[in-house]
């Protein structure tokens, strides 16, 4: 946790978590539950976003079931430690791919790339590695893909 | 829930951002030509209708120097039940899938520091006795979308 954070912010932050209160002025009860002034409590939220501790401050909506519906984990194996830097920006240019991340890599394990790929059909995600496949030169990979979820959540940072 | 033009204009104002000002629903209102009373109760109303989800803060799992990982097990069959109750009562994983490989099952996690998430995963380990997590922080991100055509939760897109 970053050491900036103090006891009052984390107050601050638990209620920022889940929605504000339902309120006409909705940072006074804030600062009234807090023991401290509204003033303050509105500068120390704005100071959040400016640190970026916040990224977005807003309202989520109930999204419609829209887009893909259809996902599976590309891992790759990329040898040189040179390469990955290039084959990976080449991979996160495709916009079926929404993270793409290098990790580390194990004698039981050797791939170092990972590729979320989306597409309406597991056909379509093989089509997508395939392409990147064809794109990047890369060989050696392998799709994984979930066949029971056992938990999706929000991370909920001040508990 | 029917919405209206007024309605549609609200969500745009509050989902770019919500004013942080003594009073936001007079500024949401100074926007889009209606009274504080007048936004606040639309704004009640899309919150208790279900078309907003929430009105609130998306963290950073980076500026709040949290550190996040991908892990995975090979767990037996006859085990699966057991590790998924052991690896789902942590507050800090987030996702918890099996997967295709003999490396069954994933998982994310979430913790204040890398000393927790070891903790968590030493625990896991002692309380299924299985060994050899596999603790696979990334390296290097390439890309992080956010997207609502991915049908992923709009929180915490930078989650492992």
């Amino acid at each position: 946790m970053n050491p900036e954070i103090t006891e009052l912010d984390k107050k601050i932050m638990k209620r920022l978590q889940d929605s504000i209160p339902s309120s006409l002025r909705p940072y006074k009860e804030i600062a009234d539950d807090a023991g401290v002034g509204e003033d303050e409590v509105i500068r120390r939220i704005n100071l959040y976003k400016e640190k970026k501790w916040i990224r977005r401050f807003g309202a989520t909506l109930r999204h419609q079931k829209a887009g893909f519906k259809f996902n599976g984990m590309g891992v790759w194996k990329v040898p040189n430690p040179d390469d990955r830097q290039r084959l990976g920006e080449e991979m996160a240019a495709f916009h079926e791919v929404s993270h793409c991340y290098e990790r580390p890599s194990y004698e039981d394990w050797p791939y170092n790339l990972f590729t979320m790929i989306h597409g309406e059909s597991q056909r379509e995600c093989e089509e997508v590695a395939r392409r990147i496949s064809e794109k990047t030169g890369l060989k050696e990979y392998t799709m994984l893909y979930s066949s029971r979820e056992f938990k999706k959540s929000s991370m909920k940072y001040f508990p | 829930m029917e919405l209206d033009n007024t309605d549609r204009s609200i969500l745009n104002v509050i989902q770019t951002g919500f004013p942080v000002d003594p009073h936001p629903y007079a500024v949401i209102g100074q926007q889009v030509g209606l009274t504080e009373e007048e936004a606040f109760n639309r704004v009640m109303n899309m919150k208790n209708g279900g078309v907003i989800r929430r009105i609130g803060a998306s963290y950073d799992s980076r500026g709040l120097h949290f550190s996040s990982t991908l892990c995975s097990m090979k767990v037996p069959p006859e085990k699966m039940d057991a590790a998924v109750k052991a690896i789902n009562k942590y507050y800090e994983v987030t996702h918890n899938y099996e997967r295709n490989h003999a490396y069954n099952l994933w998982f994310t996690l979430i913790a204040e520091s890398k000393e927790r998430i070891q903790q968590i995963l030493d625990e896991i380990s002692a309380e299924t006795g299985i060994n050899g997590i596999r603790n696979m922080p990334a390296v290097k991100k390439f890309k992080i979308k956010v997207d609502f055509k991915f049908k992923e939760k709009q929180e915490n897109e930078d989650e492992e």
